[in-house]
């Protein structure tokens, strides 16, 4: 979709602000919103896919006068609503009605080999690539409703295939509930100058990871 | 509705522990996992080491997740690793523009300037422009290679080894590897050079 999270190539935010390496967390409440969104993630209720659709419908408004950990708050509010886990009125109550439905949980036992153990993406592919490194192939024009991977600043231009990255879950599906059909995933080399036009630094590249669907010979 | 994201934060921490959703000593090892355990010494470790092993440096750069496995560093947000090497001709510099995707195992969570919108923004149109709000200025004749992370692929950049430094081991050379140059936004240390 055409969301607010879609930002490459806005202009106007001014400059990015350097912070020193230890610095995750600006109030104590970031390190629990952290820490929940992972712990919910893990009752295996949505995808990875689900929650960035999510966060990416915030309203544009909202979404850019939000800081990051408050997205993720708004977001998983917005997951747990969704799947009848929670419901507005306790939002607004700010406590439990009651007991929830049983659900996986996890456990402070699990926590490190759970992340340790992260959650492949990739799926064997019955059939062959249809691109291959040095292709030259064009992104398709589209402007989807639902979640897309494919930001809106390298739809329809033309690139270089410079990795085949194997088969992976296709995230336009998956994020609605509507299964994994994984597709192979490519890299694709632009120009700056194909995306940006003539002022575009000649020496710079940027490169989309781009699902096989987005892409036309 | 709680009016501050860390009422609301608070609220729906207390939510979830009374549905039983999640377990609260969980939370506490998650947040001391990555404030502890998983962080960007785990990816400076993996960049002194191909300084000094060229065989390691080449399996990194052929396949990343099994070389950086080697090093004990994996899963959540690293399933899929690929490493690009800085060097005269070719600088890389690694965003995500449509959320915040980040190589966890090997550089822990994201700064709050990964995540920004003037960073997600501008560094696809304008890297030299960003490179210089953290004081980074290259060559002209350097080419920019701009990664977005738009799937469940995760870049780590390798910054080129630092001038002085050829009598330091892998431990001290890790010393030099600041985050940054592991996002491409910064460059490694020279020695004597303030952390």
């Amino acid at each position: 979709m055409n969301g607010a999270a879609d930002l490459g190539g806005m202009m106007g935010f001014g400059p990015v602000v350097p912070e020193p390496e230890g610095e995750l967390f600006h109030a104590d409440w970031e390190r629990r919103v952290l820490a929940f969104t992972l712990a919910a993630g893990a009752m295996g209720r949505w995808t990875i896919d689900e929650s960035r659709h999510v966060r990416e419908s915030i309203p544009p408004a909202e979404y850019l006068t939000s800081s990051y950990y408050a997205i993720w708050l708004r977001g998983l509010e917005d997951l747990l609503v969704n799947h009848g886990l929670v419901t507005r009125d306790e939002l607004a109550a700010g406590r439990a009605a009651g007991r929830g439905e049983p659900v996986r949980v996890l456990r402070a036992a699990d926590v490190a080999p759970t992340l340790a153990a992260g959650t492949p993406y990739t799926r064997e592919m019955a059939t062959p690539a249809r691109f291959a490194v040095g292709d030259r192939v064009r992104t398709r024009t589209m402007h989807p409703r639902g979640h897309t991977r494919l930001p809106r600043y390298a739809r329809g231009h033309v690139g270089t295939v410079v990795a085949v990255r194997g088969g992976h879950v296709l995230p336009d599906r998956n994020a609605h509930g509507g299964g994994e059909h994984p597709e192979w995933l490519y890299t694709v080399r632009f120009d700056a100058r194909e995306l940006w036009g003539e002022d575009a630094d000649p020496t710079s590249t940027v490169d989309v990871d781009a699902w096989e669907s987005y892409l036309e010979p | 509705m709680p009016d501050t994201s860390a009422a609301r934060a608070a609220a729906l921490e207390e939510i979830l522990v009374e549905k039983g959703y999640v377990d609260p000593a969980a939370l506490d090892a998650i947040i001391a996992t990555y404030e502890r355990d998983v962080g960007p010494r785990n990816g400076a470790k993996v960049v002194a080491r191909a300084w000094t092993d060229p065989a390691y440096r080449a399996r990194l750069l052929a396949d990343a997740t099994p070389a950086i496995a080697e090093l004990g560093f994996g899963g959540r947000q690293g399933e899929h690793m690929v490493a690009v090497e800085n060097t005269p001709d070719e600088h890389h510099v690694v965003v995500c523009t449509l959320c915040s995707c980040y190589p966890w195992p090997v550089l822990g969570l994201p700064p709050t300037w990964y995540k920004s919108a003037a960073y997600r923004s501008r560094v696809v149109i304008d890297p030299r422009g960003v490179l210089a709000d953290f004081g980074v200025t290259l060559p002209a004749s350097t080419r920019i290679a701009v990664h977005d992370s738009t799937a469940e692929v995760r870049y780590l950049v390798v910054p080129m080894r630092p001038p002085g430094t050829d009598d330091l081991d892998a431990a001290a050379l890790a010393d030099l590897v600041t985050r940054d140059s592991m996002i491409g936004t910064g460059l490694a240390r020279v020695p004597g050079d303030p952390a």
